[in-house]
């Protein structure tokens, strides 16, 4: 089984945010692979091994693919050193690429890769769009299973609990597909395989870190370097960002005293009591 | 020229809340396009809705059809691109709840749309402003394709008034249905009397520091006793503590009500992405350095074992009063 894993690279979102001549400045910004990104990568791994002896099913394979600039490689790099096979890096600048580009290029990359499964992020941390997975599934004529908290697979078809509004919907979709996945696919149990034992649990910490041993095998793994035309796209977006605004703080707040002020200041200061 | 597909979802004969908020910005966009309001209803009983939608907008299209009984992208998505060339639009939209997010892309994709996701406003025909980085900052883009993809923010706009006199009510076949190999299984549903996280006035939200499930009730009590609905910071979902859809900030819900009580939170960025839009917000914490009283209105530095059942005695104490 083979699954292909987008994945892109985002200024760490724990910086402050900075404007400059009316866009973020990223000048000296420090990057990671995007959160929701790396728990598809770790959701990947999740579905072609067994968690308990720790080994990969045979003949499985998870290729990484990233588009963006020269130096998300590192990036890329850090996906490999986790447990992914191989990468292709498809090199573009931030500015020339929207949501359709990147559909495109992956497109016609599922094309020749032919993967079984498609997994990635509901959406990147700094876009907060969300929109290339359910994109891309609708473009190759996919199911799709958005918002994945939990995946079990069972031959070609898996049953995907997903967090919407109200509850937990569980949803069947037959491989191949596209499911991207939101933060609880991480909990100890919420992948199961069928090789994996069920009373297997995997640490709650989030995707796991690369080890010594992973990031030095990460330095043999192929990585292809390719270009935007090299999949009849170009490096035209649709979607332009022309500005972007800090929205003004708020204005300062007050430290009551006891339970009994804070009560008479929300029903007659504030007036929502 | 160009009209506006609007993806509204229901509940039995009645919009649901979250549709109110798609019909205001569709009637901004169809201004902006000089064209009409279409509201579009797929799925069992939406020719039951369908005179409830016509409060709001001048032609209402039902679909229904078997095979639509349950929500699918798979299935829905070729109906609303289907519709929205059928019905000449250049703005399709669907407020963005957990359907409009699911949907909305894949129309997209069928139409060769760029979209604008999650939007707080629009400023012209093509552009709009929406939050990116958390809340943290907003970019305004412009989408320049044919036909616009967009899903309000349901927090950020005012629910559309009833318009003077209803508009007309029609059905549309539902085509050829296939979904692809996806199938609906089963919802597992957070049964609740109090009102949606998405829509309530007042909303009590409780964090990693109240420990244990069954330390809410307290702040339950506190919900009840104000109509509000209850959430969570990730920490308390993750935790276990409550179900994780209460779960308030970037990844969960994004509410924006008039009173925000965020008791035993420590406000990390990705919480406060999810509420930081609401009126006036209170935070109970013992630790004043905690960053949740920067964004507070009040603070109170306190335990919750002893200020919440305060708070609720105080309350009960004004509301007597009165």
């Amino acid at each position: 089984m083979k699954i292909l894993v987008p994945v892109k690279r985002v200024p760490d979102p724990t910086q402050k945010a900075k404007i400059k001549d009316g866009h973020i400045d990223l000048t000296g910004a420090s990057w990671i692979v995007n959160t929701f990104d790396e728990y598809a990568v770790e959701t990947a791994l999740r579905l072609l091994e067994n968690g308990d002896a720790a080994t990969r099913t045979a003949g499985s394979e998870i290729v990484v693919v990233s588009i963006g600039p020269d130096d998300a490689a590192k990036e890329i790099r850090t996906t490999l050193a986790m447990g992914a096979d191989r990468a292709i890096h498809v090199v573009a600048n931030d500015s020339e690429i929207d949501a359709l580009v990147v559909v495109k290029v992956l497109s016609a990359i599922i094309a020749a890769e032919k993967p079984d499964l498609v997994v990635m992020g509901k959406q990147a941390v700094d876009g907060d769009a969300n929109q290339v997975g359910q994109m891309l599934a609708g473009k190759l004529g996919w199911p799709q299973a958005t918002f994945a908290a939990s995946i079990e697979m069972k031959d070609k078809t898996l049953t995907v609990g997903r967090e919407v509004d109200g509850g937990v919907e569980y949803k069947k979709v037959n491989m191949p597909a596209v499911v991207t996945v939101d933060l609880r696919i991480v909990a100890p149990k919420a992948v199961q395989n069928g090789v994996t034992p069920a009373s297997f649990s995997y640490s709650g910490e989030g995707a796991r870190l690369p080890s010594l041993k992973g990031i030095m095998a990460a330095k043999k793994k192929p990585l292809e370097t390719k270009k935007l035309g090299d999949y009849g796209a170009e490096p035209k977006a649709v979607i332009k960002e022309l500005s972007v605004t800090l929205p003004p703080p708020r204005p300062p707040g007050q430290i009551v005293a006891d339970i009994p002020t804070l009560v008479k200041k929300l029903a007659e200061e504030a007036k929502v009591l | 020229m160009g009209n506006v597909l609007a993806f509204c979802e229901f509940s039995g004969s009645t919009l649901r809340t979250s549709a109110l908020a798609n019909i205001a910005f569709a009637r901004a966009a169809a201004t902006a396009h000089g064209g009409e309001v279409i509201a579009l209803l797929v799925g069992a009983g939406a020719a039951a809705a369908g005179p409830a939608a016509a409060k709001y907008a001048p032609k209402v299209i039902t679909v229904e059809d078997g095979k639509l009984d349950h929500y699918l992208a798979e299935t829905y998505a070729p109906i609303l691109a289907r519709l929205a060339k059928e019905q000449g639009a250049t703005v399709v939209t669907a407020t963005a709840t957990s359907v409009g997010k699911d949907v909305m892309p894949r129309v997209a994709a069928l139409l060769d749309a760029g979209m604008a996701s999650d939007i707080a406003k629009s400023t012209g025909k093509d552009t709009f402003v929406r939050p990116i980085l958390a809340g943290n900052a907003y970019s305004t883009v412009q989408v320049s394709t044919p036909i616009i993809c967009v899903t309000p923010r349901q927090s950020e706009f005012e629910a559309a008034a009833e318009l003077p006199s209803a508009g007309s009510v029609s059905s549309a076949p539902a085509g050829e249905v296939n979904a692809l190999g996806a199938a609906f299984d089963k919802l597992d549903a957070q049964k609740s009397d109090r009102p949606d996280l998405g829509d309530a006035k007042v909303v009590v939200s409780g964090g990693r520091g109240m420990k244990s499930g069954e330390n809410f009730k307290v702040l339950e009590q506190l919900a009840d006793l104000l109509g509000a609905a209850m959430g969570a910071s990730r920490a308390a979902t993750d935790a276990g503590m409550v179900p994780a859809d209460w779960q308030v900030g970037q990844t969960g819900k994004i509410v924006a009500p008039n009173l925000y009580f965020a008791v035993a939170i420590s406000g990390a960025i990705q919480h406060l992405a999810g509420m930081k839009g609401s009126k006036t917000i209170v935070a109970i914490n013992k630790n004043k350095d905690e960053p949740i009283f920067q964004v507070a209105d009040y603070g109170v530095v306190a335990e919750w074992e002893k200020a919440v059942p305060e708070l609720i005695a105080e309350i009960k104490k004004l509301k007597a009063s009165r």
